[in-house]
Parts: C-alpha cells; structure tokens; sequence
C-alpha cells in the first residue's frame, strides 16, 4: 500500500467522507483515489479558502471533511483560518502538499512555502510534517481524533521524503 | 425607482431587511440559512432568530461555500445562503463549484446595493458593470433571476427549498444598513446552529 492509499484509508477510519482541494501533483494519488471511491464525496474547488468553508459547513451539518491543497495556495487561506475554522472552532483536516523545499526550482514557491509553518504558529494551529510512511498513519489517525474531539484544526504538511515531490521538478533542476 | 445597469428594467429596488423577512416567514422546514459577513447576517438575525441561521462574523466570501458544505451534508433539508454583491465579487469561483455540483437542495440570495456599504458606501462593480446574474447563469446556476418587486420575491420564496435547485436570486436593495448586531460569540453561534440542524454533540451540561 502506498502512502495515498494509506492515508485515504485512515480517513475512511475516521469517518472522513468529504474531500474538498485544489489540485496539485503530489495531491494527485489522493485526489484520484478519493474520486475512485464511492466512500468519499470529492468536491473541486476553485480556491483554498472556498474549500474551508465548504467544509466547514459540511462539519456543521454532520459530515467530517478533509481540504486538499498546495503550499502557495495555503497562502490564500490565513483569513479563513483566522476568522471562520478557529474562532469556530471547526475541526477542519487540512493537508498541505510542500513544495518549496528539497528540490524546488521555482523561486515564488520557495518564498511562499517560508509562510506555512510561521502563520501556523501565529494562530497555534497543530501541525505534522509527515516524512515516512511507518509514522504516518499513527500521526494522522491520533491527530483526526484529536482534531474532532478537541473541536480544533489540524494540519498535515506532506514532506518531498514521503511524497517524492513533484515530479515534473527532477527535469528543472540543474 | 428602478436600477439602471442591468439588463432588467423592470426591477424595483428593494430593502434589505423587508426582503429578508419576507424570506424568514415563508421557511416552514427548519431550513438552514447561511448569512455573510456584516448587513446579510444582522437583517437575518433582525427577522427573529432561528436555531437554523448560521451568522458568519468573518472570512468575507463564503457564505454560499459553508451553505453547500451544509447542503452536501443534509441533503434532505433546504438550505439558503444569503450574500452581499461585495462578498460574491470577492468569491466568483465558487459560483462555478456550486453549477458543477448542482445541490438541488441550495438557494442562494444575492442582496446587490451596487456599493461596500458597511465600510462606507464605496461602489462596486455591480453599481455600473457587473451583472450578478449573468454571472451565475455563466457559471452553470441556470436557474438564476432578477428579484422583480416584492410581490415576486414572495412568489418565489413560496416553494420547497429541498428540491429544484440550485437556484440564485439577486435583488437590488437600497443603501440601507444592517437593522440590528448579532452576538459576536462564534462557538456558541456554531452549537446552536449544529442543535438547530440536529448535529449537536449531547452534553452533560445540558439542562
């Protein structure tokens, strides 16, 4: 089983059925297998922020959701964050796909990816950095149930040494 | 008075807070209603409270997002979201998401004063330009319509909410602000409204 297949699993464990995102490569596996799985109710969104809220209301009406996106669209999200799943108090699962970092070519993402942790931090939202697939799934399944029953977010930032990265960068780089 | 910049002339300007108590008397279904950032939500909590009205107090643009979140969750209740000009300016895309998913269950109320009324009456897009509803029908809400007069307003509200949707009104309203403040307590606003939907966790707390 590969770390996608995985982690889609946990959430079915946790009873996560609405996956929300905003497409990236690395999310690809999860996006597509989530799409594959009657299990899940896989909604596109056309912004990061727009994704919260649709979870956030999905929440509130009984169904846990998951959000999907990459490290320059987290970038979108920190007033939604701020004012609406913190205040809230809306466990939203949130997975940040990085790029930026172990192998970027592009400048503006590497930039944007040096936001992530630090507006975390700012508003002490809880986040993992995933790395390995022997750690993952105790960190993500303890970390929904935390999520759900501490009515508080959390963040699940997948590391270039558990994804591999994004695919088409090995050919940019010098 | 009609609004000029449209292509409808036969559409009155409206009030706000009439419309949205017009819109209140005819929920009969425990429908959730989703208010946005500001007026729409204080003219919503003005028309009485009701254990289905959720008040968002921040992230300006995503009322109609969080009412098809809802409206995916409980596909079997009505659900309304209610929006600014300003605030749907700021979040068109998710006009798109809400024509590719098509929830039969979603209304959405587009009250349009053409201005940012709440931060001083700037003007908008939508005061000379922009047609909230040629937007939507552009982005898959076929079923998308000038609010003509209250009379039609009412005509349109008389239906089930839980079917034929989705479904977008825009109204023109006047400059009118918001007619009353909501409490400003967002988790208590979240459990009375998840109570209201009958997603509430029990408590022992509870009397």
């Amino acid at each position: 089983m590969n770390w996608a297949d995985s982690f889609l699993r946990t959430l079915k464990e946790n009873d996560v059925r609405l996956v929300t995102y905003v497409p990236d490569n690395v999310l690809t596996p999860l996006i597509a297998g989530a799409a594959a799985d009657n299990y899940f109710m896989s909604v596109g969104a056309t912004r990061e922020d727009e994704a919260l809220g649709t979870l956030a209301g999905a929440y509130m009406g009984g169904m846990r959701g998951v959000v999907m996106m990459q490290t320059s669209g987290f970038a979108l999200i920190a007033n939604a964050l701020a004012s609406l799943i913190v205040p809230y108090q809306i466990p939203a699962i949130i997975v940040v796909s990085e790029r930026g970092t172990l192998g970027e070519f592009n400048i503006g993402q590497v930039t944007v990816a040096r936001t992530l942790r630090p507006t975390l931090d700012s508003i002490a939202v809880e986040h993992h950095t995933l790395t390995d697939e022997a750690t993952m799934p105790f960190i993500v399944d303890k970390s929904i149930k935390q999520a759900f029953t501490t009515q508080s977010p959390v963040v699940f930032i997948l590391s270039p040494l558990l994804t591999g990265g994004n695919p088409l960068a090995a050919a940019k780089l010098k | 008075m009609t609004a000029p910049t449209i292509d409808a002339p036969d559409v009155k300007v409206l009030n706000r807070a009439d419309l949205t108590k017009r819109l209140v008397a005819k929920l009969k279904c425990d429908e959730a209603v989703v208010a946005g950032i500001g007026n729409t939500n204080f003219d919503l909590y003005a028309a009485g409270h009701r254990p289905q009205n959720f008040y968002m107090l921040g992230s300006m643009g995503l009322a109609c997002p969080i009412a098809l979140g809802v409206a995916l969750a409980q596909p079997e209740r009505g659900v309304i979201a209610l929006e600014g000009d300003g605030s749907i300016l700021m979040a068109l895309g998710c006009l798109t998401t809400i024509g590719m998913v098509k929830p039969r269950n979603l209304t959405i109320i587009i009250m349009d004063n053409g201005i940012y009324q709440i931060t001083g009456k700037q003007r908008a897009a939508t005061a000379g330009t922009a047609d909230i509803v040629a937007i939507a029908r552009g982005a898959g809400i076929a079923d998308s319509h000038w609010v003509r007069d209250a009379a039609h307003f009412e005509t349109l509200m008389s239906r089930r909410f839980d079917e034929g949707g989705p479904l977008l009104l825009a109204a023109k309203i006047d400059d009118q602000g918001g007619t009353a403040q909501t409490p400003r307590d967002p988790a208590l606003i979240r459990q009375r409204f998840m109570r209201g939907l009958g997603t509430g966790r029990a408590s022992a707390l509870d009397g």
